[in-house]
C-alpha cells in the first residue's frame, strides 16, 4: 500500500484523517508542544535539562507510524517527540516536565526520563548509547519467550563512538536478534561534529561491519522516513536479525537550552532551516492539492488547543507528598 | 551431605534453570568451557546453548542485554568473571539496573541476577584481586549478596531470582573448594532469607563482624582465641545492602566491643560503613574503640608472601581482638 | 499520634529503668491505665497512661535505663491511621538515648579515658569514676572496672540481669534519693512549724461506736480519721494544698494526701491517698490498706509517686509526740501527728485525763504565713470534734 494513501491507525489520537494529514498533525503537535516547554522553561515552571528536538520532528514521526503498538521501543534524552507518538498522553508528559505525580514517571523522571511501559515505551536513557544493549535484551527476551516483535531503538550519532555502540550492535547481529536501530544523525554530539570525533564518518559502514544490513535516509522528508523504517522493520520481521537505519536531520535549536552555540555557523542552521520538515512537507501537500491553507491553519489549532490543555492539566496536577520520597527504591512488598 | 561451595552454587543453578523456563545463564565461557570455576559444567550440552549462552568479552553488553531481558520478562543470571571485570559494565548496574525502577516512577522492576568472583588469595596479581563489594552496596536499587557458607551458597540464590530487583552476588574466589555439611531437607528446599545477617558463632567478650571470604579467617581466629579463654562472637552480614543493623547492634550493645574484618581497602570501606553504624547506633554500649582489619592500601601483589601480608589473614584479627581487649 | 514519655515521678527521679510493658503493639489503652512498670530509685512503679489510644510503637526494651521524658512508645488516637513505622522510631530513639550529661568525670585537665559504657554503667551504680584505674586499652575505664568499684570483693555481677536492683543497691539508691529530695526541701524552702494539742475524746468515742461489731479486718483506723479531717480542712485552706514550681504556687482542688510509709528495709515513702476529701471512711481505709501492701511490695502506680499535693506523717506509733517534718517539695506543707495518749487537761475549770494528740504543720512561708497555718490547725482541731461529719 502507498504510505499517502493511507488513513491514520486506530489509537494515534485523532479523529480519521488522511495519512498525510496525520504525519502533519503529529509534527506539529511536536513543535507546538516543544515550544512550549522552551517558553515554560524561561518561566521556570519546567527545569533541568531540556533537549528539544525542533527539526527533527520528521524522523519520529515518520518511524512510529512504521511500528506496531506492540514493539518495544527504547529512547534517548531528547525523546518528548518519540513518546508523544508512542501515545503517551500530552498531559502527562507535560505534567511530568513539570515534575508533578501525574507524569508517565511520576515526576521522578524529568525530561530526559519518560517512561510507559504500558505503551511498551522504555523510557528516556540519558546515558548516551546507553539504550543499546537495553534493547539488546528486550530483543533477546522476545526470542526466548517466542514473541514475535521488534525493539526500536533511537539514539544520535554521538552514541556511535561509545563502547555500548559496538557491543550492543554485535550482540544483536551475533545473535540475529530483531533489533531495528534507528540513528538520528544530526551532525552534532552536543557540540562535536562529526568528523571531529570519528574517523569514519559514513555510520552504515560501521554497523555493516557487523554484518548488519544499513539503510541511510533523508530524516528531513517524512515520508522517506516513513518508508525507509517501514521496510527496515519488515525486514527485521522477516529475517529476525538487526537493522539499521540512519537518518540524515538537523536540530535547529541548541543542544539544551543554554547553549551560545559557539561550534556551528548561523549560515548552516539557515541552510537546514530552509529544508524543515514541516514546512517543506506541507509545502510538498499543498502543491499536490492534498492541502489548503485552511486545512494546515486547523492541524495547527488543534496542535495548540491540545498544548494548553496539557499545560492546564499540568499546572493543577498535585505535587508528590515529600513523604514519599523513598517510594520506588525496590520494589514494595516483595520480600520486605 | 558433603559438598563443596562449588558444587552447592552448581546445585543452586541446576535447580533454578530446571525449575522455571524464564531462567536462563549467560556470560563469558559458562558454556562449552563450563564457566571459570567450574560452576556449570555439563549445563551447555543439558539446557542448550540458548539457556547457557556465551557471551562476547563485552561486559557492558551483556550485562545491559541482562537488564533487557530481565525487563522482557526473563529471569537472566548473568555471570561476571570477577569484580575487576565488571567495571567495564559498571555503567549498565547503576545507571540502568539500579535507577529503572526510580526513574519510570515505579513502573518497572529489573529481576536480574548478577554474578560475580571476588577476593584474592590466589596469586592472580593486581587485576584481577579486587574486591569491590563496597562499590555495589553504595548503591540504592540494588541488592548485594555474599555467601560464605555452603548453606549460603545453595540457598541464596533462589530468592535472589524471586527479588523483583537487581540482585549482585559476590562469591569469593579462594570458598569455592570449602567443603561442608549440607543439611538434608526433605522437601529440597534450600532457600534461605537474603535479609538477615547471621551469627555464626556466639560469644560474649566482641563481636567479630565480617563477610564473604573473610569468615573462615574469622572463625579460625575466634577458635584460637578460645583456646586463651577468650570469647568471641561472629558476625557473618552475609547481605551487604541493605545492610542488617539491627543484628550488628543487638550483637554490639551485647559484647561492647567490635573487630570488622573487611577484605576491601579500609579507605571508604564496607568495616567503615559497618563501623559508623556500631557508633552511631551504639556508642554508649561500647567499652573500647571498635578497631577494623582490612587490607592494606596497596595493589594486591603478585608474590605470595607479599599477597598474605596485604590481606586480613586470622592472626591480624587475633592482634586486633586482643589490642581491643587489652589482653 | 502521640507520645508516651517517662514520667517523672517524683522531684528526686531523673531516670527510670523499664523492667517490664504490660501492653503490647496494637493494644487499646485507655485513660488511667498501667501500662509499664519501671523501676525507680525508690520502687517498682506502675505507670499510667493519660490519654485514650492505642500502641502503635514501643521503643524503649526492658532492661534499658532511660531519662524522665524519653519517649517509651507512641501511641494513635482513637481512629487514627497507623503511619508506616521507621523514621519516627530513628527519631525518637536519638532522643530516647540521649542521656543526661554525666557528672564530674574529668580529671585535672586531661579528659578521663573511660569507655561510653563504662560511663553508663557508673551513673547507674553512682560510681565516681575519676578516682578509678582503667584496665582497657590505653588505660581506659572499662565496664568491669566499674563493675569491680561498684563491689568490690564481689563477684562481677552479670550482664544479662535488667530486672530489679539488688537490695542492697536499692537502699543505697534510696538513700540517696531522699538525701537529695530533703536537701532540696531544706535548701529551697523557707519552712515555718506550728502545732497545737488536739483533744481526741470525742473521736475516740465515735470510733469505737462504728467499729463495735465489725470483724477486725473492717475496723477503721484513726489514722484514716485524721486523714479525712486533714482533707476536710485543706478545703477552706488551698494555699496549703498544691505544688511550689518555677517560682509560682499553684494550687490544686483536690487533696491527694502522700501518707508516709516506712519501708522494714529502711527509707520511706510517702505515696498518695488520691481525693480523700470527697470519699467515705471505710473507702479510704481500704485505699490506705491496699497503698501500705502495695508500697511494701513495691508495686505502686506512677500516679501515686507523682501527685501528692499534701504529706501527712503519723509518727504515732512509734512514740513520739509531736512531728516536725520537712516538707517534700514540691508540695508546700506538711501535717504531722504524734502519740495519742491520756494527758492532763482542763476542763470547764478543771484537770481531767484527757487523750490528746500534737498535730504540726510545716508549711511553706513563701505560700503561706503563720497566721494562716494557725487557722488551718485551729479548723483541723474542730473537725475532729465533730468526727460524725466526716
Amino acid at each position: 500500500m502507498n504510505a499517502t494513501g493511507r488513513k491514520a491507525k486506530a489509537g494515534s489520537g485523532m479523529s480519521e484523517r488522511p495519512f498525510t494529514h496525520q504525519l502533519l498533525a503529529d509534527m506539529l503537535r511536536i513543535r507546538r508542544m516543544e515550544e512550549k516547554c522552551a517558553e515554560l522553561y524561561g518561566a521556570q515552571k519546567i527545569r533541568g535539562f531540556l533537549h528539544l528536538y525542533i527539526g527533527e520532528e520528521a524522523c519520529a514521526t515518520g518511524a512510529m507510524h512504521a511500528l506496531d503498538a506492540d514493539d518495544n521501543v527504547v529512547a534517548t534524552y531528547r525523546e518528548h517527540g518519540h513518546a508523544l507518538l508512542r501515545g503517551v498522553p500530552m498531559d502527562a508528559i507535560m505534567a511530568e516536565m513539570f515534575g508533578k505525580a501525574a507524569g508517565c514517571s511520576r515526576g521522578r523522571g524529568g525530561s530526559m526520563h519518560l517512561f510507559d511501559v504500558a505503551r511498551r515505551f522504555y523510557g528516556g536513557n540519558a546515558i548516551v548509547g546507553g539504550g543499546l544493549p537495553l534493547a539488546v535484551g528486550l530483543a533477546l527476551a522476545d526470542r526466548m519467550l517466542g514473541i514475535r516483535r521488534l525493539t526500536a531503538c533511537f539514539f544520535g550519532e554521538g552514541a556511535v563512538a561509545e563502547g555500548a555502540f559496538h557491543e550492543g550492535m554485535n550482540l544483536a547481529a551475533l545473535w540475529r536478534l530483531p533489533v531495528l536501530f534507528l540513528c538520528e544523525n544530526n551532525l552534532y554530539a552536543m557540540g562535536t561534529a562529526l568528523d571531529r570525533s570519528e574517523s569514519q564518518t559514513e555510520l552504515c559502514v560501521k554497523a555493516a561491519s557487523y554484518k548488519v544490513p544499513t539503510l541511510k535516509v533523508d530524516g528531513m522528508d517524512v515520508l522517506a522516513v516513513h518508508e525507509g523504517t517501514r521496510r527496515a522493520a519488515q525486514q527485521v520481521r522477516g529475517e529476525g536479525g538487526p537493522f539499521f537505519v540512519e537518518f540524515r536531520t538537523f536540530r535547529f535549536r541548541a543542544h539544551s537550552m543554554f547553549d551560545p552555540e559557539l561550534y556551528r555557523g548561523k549560515a548552516e542552521v539557515e541552510e537546514w532551516k530552509k529544508r524543515g520538515p514541516i514546512h517543506s512537507f506541507s509545502a510538498q501537500l499543498k502543491a499536490a492539492g492534498e492541502l489548503t491553507e485552511d486545512g494546515f491553519l486547523e492541524l495547527d489549532a488543534e496542535a495548540e488547543a491540545e498544548v494548553a490543555a496539557a499545560v492546564a492539566f499540568a499546572e493543577a496536577a498535585p505535587w508528590e507528598p515529600v513523604e514519599d520520597l523513598l517510594r520506588d527504591v525496590t520494589t514494595p512488598g516483595a520480600m520486605r | 551431605m558433603r559438598i563443596s561451595y562449588r558444587e552447592a552454587m552448581r546445585q543452586a543453578l541446576h535447580e533454578a534453570l530446571a525449575n522455571d523456563p524464564r531462567v536462563f545463564l549467560m556470560g563469558e565461557d559458562v558454556g562449552r568451557y563450563g564457566g571459570t570455576y567450574a560452576v556449570s559444567k555439563g549445563f551447555y550440552d543439558e539446557f542448550g546453548p540458548e539457556r547457557i549462552r556465551d557471551t562476547p568479552l563485552s561486559e557492558l553488553g551483556f550485562v545491559g542485554a541482562g537488564i533487557g531481558a530481565a525487563l522482557g520478562g526473563m529471569r537472566p543470571i548473568v555471570e561476571v568473571m570477577t569484580v575487576n571485570f565488571s567495571l567495564l559494565a559498571l555503567d549498565q548496574i547503576v545507571n540502568s539496573a539500579a535507577l529503572l525502577r526510580h526513574m519510570s516512577g515505579g513502573q518497572v522492576s529489573v529481576p536480574l541476577v548478577i554474578r560475580m568472583a571476588t577476593g584474592a588469595g590466589r596469586q592472580l596479581a593486581a587485576q584481577h584481586s579486587h574486591s569491590l563489594e563496597n562499590w555495589y552496596a553504595h548503591i540504592p536499587g540494588i541488592r548485594v549478596l555474599a555467601p560464605a557458607t555452603i548453606a549460603d551458597a545453595r540457598g541464596m540464590l533462589g530468592p535472589a531470582l524471586a527479588d523483583p530487583d537487581p540482585v549482585v552476588i559476590f562469591e569469593h574466589a579462594q570458598l569455592y573448594n570449602m567443603e561442608d555439611d549440607l543439611r538434608d531437607e526433605p522437601n529440597e528446599d534450600w532457600a534461605c532469607d537474603i535479609e538477615h545477617a547471621a551469627i555464626r558463632r556466639p560469644g560474649s567478650q566482641l563481636s567479630l563482624i565480617t563477610y564473604g571470604g573473610s569468615l573462615p579467617k574469622a572463625l579460625d581466629a575466634a577458635a584460637e582465641l578460645a583456646r586463651d579463654g577468650i570469647d568471641v562472637e561472629v558476625v557473618d552480614l552475609r547481605v551487604l545492602r541493605p545492610l542488617d543493623t539491627a543484628t550488628i547492634a543487638e550483637s554490639v550493645s551485647r559484647t561492647h566491643r567490635a573487630v570488622i574484618v573487611d577484605e576491601g581497602w579500609r579507605s571508604g570501606s564496607l568495616a567503615a560503613e559497618v563501623m559508623a553504624r556500631i557508633v552511631e547506633r551504639c556508642f554508649y554500649d561500647l567499652d573500647a574503640p571498635p578497631l577494623r582489619v582490612c587490607s592494606e592500601e596497596v595493589p594486591i601483589p603478585y608474590a605470595k608472601h607479599m599477597e598474605d601480608a596485604a590481606l586480613p589473614q586470622a592472626a591480624k584479627i587475633v592482634a586486633a581482638v586482643r589490642e581491643v581487649l587489652n589482653v | 499520634m502521640f507520645d508516651f514519655t517517662l514520667p517523672s515521678l517524683g522531684a528526686d527521679m531523673d531516670e527510670g529503668k523499664l523492667i517490664e510493658w504490660k501492653v503490647k503493639t496494637g493494644d487499646a489503652v485507655s485513660k488511667g491505665q498501667v501500662v509499664a512498670i519501671v523501676d525507680t530509685s525508690k520502687a517498682a512503679v506502675d505507670v499510667e497512661i493519660w490519654q485514650d489510644g492505642v500502641v502503635h510503637e514501643l521503643l524503649i526494651a526492658p532492661g534499658e535505663q532511660i531519662p524522665v521524658g524519653t519517649v517509651m512508645a507512641t501511641l494513635l488516637e482513637p481512629g487514627e491511621e497507623a503511619p508506616p513505622k521507621g523514621a519516627a522510631r530513628a527519631a525518637k530513639q536519638a532522643i530516647a538515648r540521649t542521656p543526661s550529661v554525666p557528672g564530674a568525670a574529668v580529671a585535672e585537665g586531661a579528659r578521663l579515658r573511660i569507655s561510653p559504657a563504662a560511663r553508663k554503667r557508673a551513673e547507674a551504680l553512682g560510681v565516681d569514676v575519676a578516682r578509678l584505674e582503667g584496665t582497657g586499652p590505653g588505660g581506659a575505664v572499662t565496664l568491669a572496672d566499674i563493675e569491680a568499684a561498684a563491689q568490690p570483693g564481689a563477684p562481677t555481677p552479670t550482664e544479662a540481669t535488667p530486672a530489679a536492683h539488688p537490695a542492697a543497691d536499692r537502699n543505697a539508691e534510696m538513700r540517696r534519693a531522699i538525701a537529695a529530695a530533703m536537701s532540696r526541701s531544706k535548701r529551697e524552702i523557707p519552712h515555718y512549724y506550728l502545732s497545737e494539742t488536739i483533744p481526741m475524746a470525742r473521736a475516740q468515742k465515735w470510733l469505737a461506736q462504728i467499729n463495735e461489731g465489725r470483724p477486725i479486718t473492717e475496723r477503721l483506723l484513726m489514722a484514716v480519721v485524721q486523714l479525712k479531717a486533714v482533707a476536710a480542712a485543706l478545703a477552706q485552706f488551698p494555699d496549703m494544698n498544691g505544688f511550689f514550681r518555677d517560682g509560682r504556687f499553684e494550687p490544686v482542688q483536690a487533696a491527694h494526701i502522700g501518707v508516709a510509709i516506712s519501708l522494714r528495709q529502711g527509707g520511706l515513702i510517702a505515696p498518695a491517698l488520691h481525693d480523700v476529701g470527697s470519699k467515705p471512711l471505710d473507702q479510704l481505709m481500704r485505699e490506705l490498706a491496699d497503698l501500705v501492701k502495695r508500697t511494701r511490695a513495691g508495686s505502686l502506680r506512677s500516679s501515686e509517686m507523682s501527685d501528692p499535693t499534701i504529706t501527712v506523717t503519723n509518727l504515732g506509733e512509734q512514740g513520739v509526740e509531736a512531728v516536725m517534718g520537712v516538707i517534700y517539695p514540691p508540695q508546700v506543707a506538711l501535717v504531722g501527728f504524734g502519740r495519742i495518749a491520756a494527758r492532763p487537761w482542763v476542763e470547764v475549770g478543771a484537770v481531767v485525763a484527757m487523750p490528746t494528740v500534737v498535730a504540726s504543720l510545716a508549711a511553706d512561708h513563701r505560700v503561706s504565713d503563720g497566721h494562716r497555718g494557725a487557722l488551718f490547725l485551729a479548723e483541723l482541731r474542730e473537725r475532729l470534734q465533730r468526727p460524725e461529719e466526716l
